[in-house]
């Protein structure tokens, strides 16, 4: 049995979603894109153009959930699907799009630049536990209108697993296409086998941007998968109530749905989110409260009811060190994820709310990962009988170290976690160094990132996607980028 | 007895009444108590006490609003009669707040702003988005004396420094304090860009404001 989590009962699922399409008849949903009111109104929603609001019946919605595919695969660079969208698969990739790296030495935020997104693009890559990349931050040394594409640039040269990313302009995404198709060999490699997820964010409440609808238009026509990503804030953005921001995440998420499928029916799609609880002494935005973990969970939920892939951020931290605040936090969401199915949980390495990224933080959240998808493959009786046969083969005596059983089964059974979780006796953590988790972590990550072996990207490619990124830099000022860090082969 | 009005009116701001206070209010005003002094010793002293108790951790955010929106409805009445009486209306200062352009963040500053406005200043929000010309133009129409900025990206913070120049370019910045805020904004950074005055929370902005007047020396309008 997998151990699970539900956290709506079945009835108030269903009247989120019956609320959920009730708003876009009224208030509807603003979409500034003409694209995709185009898309709307010739499929016959009804819309006032004054305030560019649409108002779209459900049945138009449920048409796009008839077409929208229940799982879709991504895959490694080298063509293989790794990454499985649908039912209740886990998989976990780091958060995306912080600005500051926190300092392995001084154990404060910096901004950061290209050197960190390597390094933690290289951890990742060796990190068993993480599934997928992602563009997890954005470099400061260069300039900013580059800032999305110089991510999937850097992240190319040096990854096989697959990457969720995204655009902050409507130009850039196009770069940002090219360059997959580059890494990929074309179109038709990228259409079967996707090696790439583009998120795209509605606007709390009930609002398209421009940018953000065009993205998931271009998406939808190219085979790009898009992964949407509301984040209501409860009594900010949204309605305070728990339940009442899973219906605005729902009636968000199923006008981004309708877009994305008017723009081509079938086209894969992610139910996804990073909605969170309003901190009302703060203003600031909790990752780590547990209320946020309720309204991920749910809106979940409501995905999987909808027969939709998932996506949710968790596994993220508010504190600013990686300290006993961290630790906490980061579990927490790392196993609500893991027993609510989730298919991508976004968030390893995250912190500050989601403005910094730790390398340290990362290879302590995969232990948590490893402990996570360990813990929802539950417990299998794995021999018929379960223990008759070996216990009363050894009657009395405790002797199970030497048993073949045992060999046999260990290291199945038992998450087998790294040198970051301690488990020695108080006398060999001693000899150690005393260390704190946060220094052995970053011991792992120097170990780590000293074993990440080069990947095998031609020549000719990477020059192409150097062209690709450099002709959009001198667009923005920047006459060349700055110098790939030396381990990449043939730079 | 009046005395007693003015203790229910202070009591209703800090309970979160709105309708009590405009009734306490209304009941004051035909007992024949004058305007300011509802204003200055009812209204005012609750807004002080819900700030309080908002630093002390008592208190949060929705308790801070429905407090303000006591004091905008009780204000609302006695506005007519300040006037008829030609007494200022909003004596504590005029501010001119906004959202830098390029940032559409207004959680912040909308708080900020709601909360300048309960503590008696005349508040001109400006919005999201708003460009340095109009924070100019807007103190020259309205004679500010305060321009509050807030940018919570890491990329629009740097506006911040701009709108100051665009003031000094305008032969305005001796005539204003400026503060800013926002989540990326520090002590520092306010410093950095000659910014008068950092602060980190709306009842921390208005301590802020009260001391930059003060200290501006300038007549309240």
């Amino acid at each position: 049995m997998r151990p699970g989590l539900k956290v709506l009962a079945d009835d108030l699922v269903e009247r989120i979603v019956g609320e959920g399409f009730q708003l876009l008849m009224d208030p509807g949903v603003r979409v500034h894109n003409d694209d995709a009111l185009r898309l709307l109104a010739d499929a016959g929603v009804t819309i006032d153009r004054a305030n560019r609001i649409a108002r779209i019946p459900e049945k138009i919605v449920r048409q796009a959930l008839e077409t929208a595919p229940h799982e879709f695969h991504l895959h490694t660079f080298d063509g293989r699907p790794v990454v499985h969208y649908g039912g209740d698969s886990v998989q976990f990739d780091p958060g995306s799009a912080a600005i500051t790296i926190l300092d392995s030495d001084t154990q404060r935020q910096r901004p950061a630049v290209t050197a960190d997104f390597v390094n933690l693009v290289k951890l990742v890559e060796t990190l068993p536990q993480i599934d997928a990349q992602s563009t997890a931050v954005i470099c400061g040394d260069v300039p900013p209108d580059i800032g999305d594409l110089y991510r999937l640039y850097l992240a190319l040269n040096y990854i096989r697993k697959p990457i969720v990313t995204g655009a902050f302009r409507k130009d850039t995404w196009w770069t940002m296409r090219e360059m997959l198709l580059a890494a990929v060999g074309g179109q038709q490699a990228l259409s079967a086998r996707p090696v790439a997820v583009f998120d795209c964010c509605p606007s709390p409440p009930l609002l398209w941007s421009d940018l953000t609808c065009q993205n998931m238009i271009d998406c939808a026509r190219h085979d790009i998968p898009v992964q949407l990503v509301s984040m209501p804030l409860a009594g900010a953005t949204s309605p305070v109530t728990l339940a009442a921001v899973v219906v605005q995440h729902a009636a968000e998420s199923l006008s981004g749905v309708t877009i994305h499928q008017l723009a081509k029916a079938g086209a894969p799609i992610v139910w996804g989110g990073s909605p969170a609880a309003f901190d009302m002494r703060e203003g600031t935005t909790p990752m780590g409260d547990v209320g946020t973990w309720l309204i991920d969970c749910g809106y979940c939920q409501v995905g999987k009811a909808l027969g939709l892939p998932t996506n949710t951020y968790l596994g993220m931290s508010d504190a600013k060190i990686v300290d006993a605040q961290c630790g906490l936090e980061l579990a927490g969401g790392t196993i609500l994820a893991a027993l609510a199915g989730v298919n991508m949980v976004s968030g390893a390495g995250m912190m500050d709310f989601e403005s910094c990224q730790s390398l340290e933080k990362l290879v302590i959240d995969a232990e948590a990962i490893g402990m996570a998808k360990r813990l929802i493959l539950g417990i299998e009786a794995r021999e018929e009988p379960i223990a008759l046969t070996l216990v009363r083969k050894l009657g009395h005596r405790a002797d199970y170290l030497a048993e073949t059983h045992t060999l046999k089964w260990f290291s199945k059974e038992l998450y087998l976690p790294s040198a970051v979780i301690d488990r020695g006796s108080l006398d060999a953590w001693e000899k150690k160094g005393a260390k704190s988790a946060f220094d052995r972590a970053r011991d792992r990550v120097q170990q780590l990132i000293a074993s990440y072996k080069p990947v095998a990207v031609s020549a000719e490619v990477r020059r192409e996607l150097r062209g690709i990124a450099t002709a959009a830099a001198r667009k923005f000022g920047m006459n060349e980028l700055p110098p790939l860090p030396d381990q990449a082969v043939g730079m | 007895m009046s005395k007693d009005l003015l203790e229910k009116i202070t009591t209703s701001i800090v309970d979160g009444e709105p309708d009590l206070t405009v009734e306490m209010t209304g009941q004051a005003l035909a007992a024949g108590v004058e305007p300011m002094t509802i204003l200055d010793e009812g209204l005012l002293p609750g807004m002080q006490i819900v700030g309080q108790k908002f630093s002390d951790g008592e208190y949060f955010l929705p308790n801070l609003i429905v407090a303000a929106m006591g004091m905008k409805r009780a204000m609302a009445r006695l506005e007519p009669e300040l006037r008829s009486r030609h007494q200022a209306v909003r004596a504590a200062g005029t501010v001119v707040i906004g959202t830098v352009q390029g940032d559409i963040h207004e959680i912040g500053k909308t708080l900020v702003a709601t909360m300048l406005s309960a503590n008696g200043f005349e508040v001109h929000d400006l919005g999201v988005d708003v460009p340095a010309e109009r924070f100019v133009a807007t103190v020259q129409q309205t004679g500010a004396t305060l321009v509050g900025l807030s940018a919570l990206l890491t990329t629009t913070m740097t506006v911040q420094r701009s709108i100051i120049e665009a003031l000094r370019a305008a032969g305005l910045r001796d005539r204003v304090k400026v503060m800013v805020g926002g989540a990326p904004v520090s002590r520092q950074w306010a410093d950095e860009i000659g910014a008068d005055g950092y602060a980190e929370d709306a009842v921390g902005a208005v301590h802020l404001a009260t001391r930059l007047i003060r200290r501006a020396a300038l007549p309240p309008v």
